[in-house]
């Protein structure tokens, strides 16, 4: 190891400019890709926002018994779909009413809206189908006289959700394929301008692993200190979009965040592996 | 110790640079391989040290067989050999004793034991005073020296000298060569290329020559053929 280590320390003191671009160019490229990941993190947090809104509402028959609507919420509740359940009362839903619709401004009496039960579902359980089917198991019970759940608004926010989920797919696999192959190309240089040294290695009889060690760790390094100032960079990109656009959008947490920059060292570590692997084959 | 068993090499654009070549060379024998540039003295090196497979035919080098060795394997065979080069290939950024104790290190011989053994090696080649130079301070003979040091830090049984005398001048020329003598002398077998005829002449070693990818001379052959017929029993 330590024959490792003083091999990438002369590397990098053999070649410092390229060792400089090498890391600007791996910082550049996972910028490009963070920048792209905060845009996608933050059209995700603003549709789970919507998402949260979806629920279903069971209208309640006039005179239901109380004991076996209590008994029902119980039910519901259990169900795996399911996050919550409330109960809002006559004077709940106009109370709202009154606060959202301005038609019932003069509406005092509370009989005219009918009580009902407010079911909201978990994260993952909010497609149309399975508000269909949780909708269809309310409607089930006898004192529950009308259920809705804004159908179209559903499979709507459903489509645009799985639209924008594909297009990250594609987008985030091209960004993180650009990277790769930039990387690649950069590290390919390193290997290149230390061709010579490789050559001399190998007719000494050192082990294609002994060879391929250095410019390993060489690149894990270089990948780490370019995701490191990628994370800076998206971080002053971040700062820079909230203070002009007077917005609070989301920041990676630590562990996406460190996650990032450990996948800049894999990336360099792979691309490492591949060009020396390559330049091994071709000699 | 070498045995090249009808061996061709064929590159697909150059085409055929040897052409059922055989030969062998014994444990501690010295030598030459003579011809004009391109007739395949590098291409026979090569497959000697591994470098490249032949399309037909099988080389072996000290046991180990072009036709079953695996690619693990040509380390642990270039460790028992020496290979030496017309341009040298020294490392640049470093200095004579290090890049002797860098084939060393690469090899993995224990940190302590090597001081001690570049030290010997630079005295045997005659630059003990030259340990800390660069390469860009030595004269080409010296550097010459250099790469030989190099080529004998695992105390091999075969040296490969690939045009070693090439970049050289006569008075380092003489020396190189008087230094490959000591070196056979010691045990170690040398087989040399060279178009120096000069100097394949003035030596009393083997010469095997190729022309155009073929063994056209090998004065051991002649040698046996000059022999006089055993008596009739």
């Amino acid at each position: 190891m330590r024959l490792t280590l003083r091999e990438v320390s002369l590397g990098l003191k053999r070649a410092p400019l390229l060792s400089v671009l090498s890391v600007l160019t791996i910082a550049f490229s996972l910028f490009a890709f963070g920048l792209f990941g905060l845009v996608a993190l933050n059209v995700s947090e603003a549709l789970k926002h919507v998402e949260e809104r979806v629920e279903i509402r069971a209208f309640l028959a006039d005179g239901a018994p109380i004991e076996a609507v209590s008994a029902a919420v119980g039910d519901i509740a259990a169900f795996p779909e399911v996050a919550h359940v409330d109960i809002i009362t006559p004077e709940q839903a106009l109370a709202r009413a009154r606060k959202e619709m301005g038609e019932f401004q003069d509406v005092f009496d509370a009989a005219v809206l009918p009580a009902s039960l407010e079911i909201r579902l978990k994260p993952g359980y909010r497609d149309p189908a399975t508000v269909r089917e949780v909708a269809e198991r309310v409607k089930t019970y006898s004192f529950v006289d009308d259920v809705r759940y804004c159908e179209e608004w559903v499979q709507k926010l459903y489509n645009i959700r799985t639209i924008a989920g594909a297009t990250g797919l594609v987008l985030g696999i091209a960004f993180a394929g650009v990277a790769i192959i930039i990387i690649g190309s950069t590290i390919r240089m390193t290997v290149l301008a230390r061709a010579r040294e490789i050559s001399i290695m190998r007719l000494v009889g050192a082990t294609d692993a002994f060879v391929r060690r250095p410019f390993l760790v060489d690149g894990f390094a270089k990948g780490v200190v370019g995701g490191l100032l990628a994370l800076a960079l998206a971080w002053v990109a971040y700062r820079l979009v909230d203070q002009t656009l007077g917005i609070s959008s989301a920041f990676f947490k630590t562990g996406s965040a460190a996650v990032g920059v450990l996948a800049g060292g894999v990336i360099g570590l792979l691309g490492s592996a591949m060009s020396v692997g390559r330049h091994l084959r071709d000699v | 110790m070498i045995r090249f068993s009808h061996v061709t090499k064929e590159y697909p654009r150059s085409g055929v640079a040897l052409n059922n070549a055989s030969f062998t060379v014994a444990k501690g024998e010295f030598a030459f391989l003579t011809g004009p540039s391109g007739a395949g003295k590098s291409t026979i090196l090569k497959l000697v040290y591994m470098e490249e497979r032949p399309t037909s035919g099988e080389v072996r080098v000290g046991g180990i067989r072009s036709s079953d060795v695996k690619r693990r394997e040509i380390p642990k065979l270039r460790r028992r050999l020496g290979i030496v080069f017309q341009d040298f290939r020294l490392l640049e950024d470093r200095t004579a004793e290090q890049n002797i104790a860098f084939a060393l290190e690469v090899t993995g011989t224990a940190r302590d034991a090597i001081p001690a053994k570049v030290g010997r090696l630079l005295t045997q080649v005659g630059l003990a005073s030259k340990g800390t130079s660069f390469p860009r301070e030595l004269s080409g003979g010296e550097q010459q020296r250099v790469a030989i040091a190099r080529a004998l830090v695992n105390d091999p049984v075969l040296l490969i000298a690939d045009e070693p005398t090439g970049n050289l001048d006569e008075r380092a020329t003489r020396g190189i060569f008087q230094l490959l003598r000591d070196i056979n002398a010691s045990g170690t077998a040398v087989l040399m290329a060279s178009h120096n005829l000069e100097l394949v002449r003035r030596s009393e070693y083997r010469v095997i020559e190729v022309t155009r990818g073929q063994i056209v001379f090998d004065s051991a052959e002649r040698a046996a053929a000059e022999q006089p017929a055993p008596p009739a029993v």
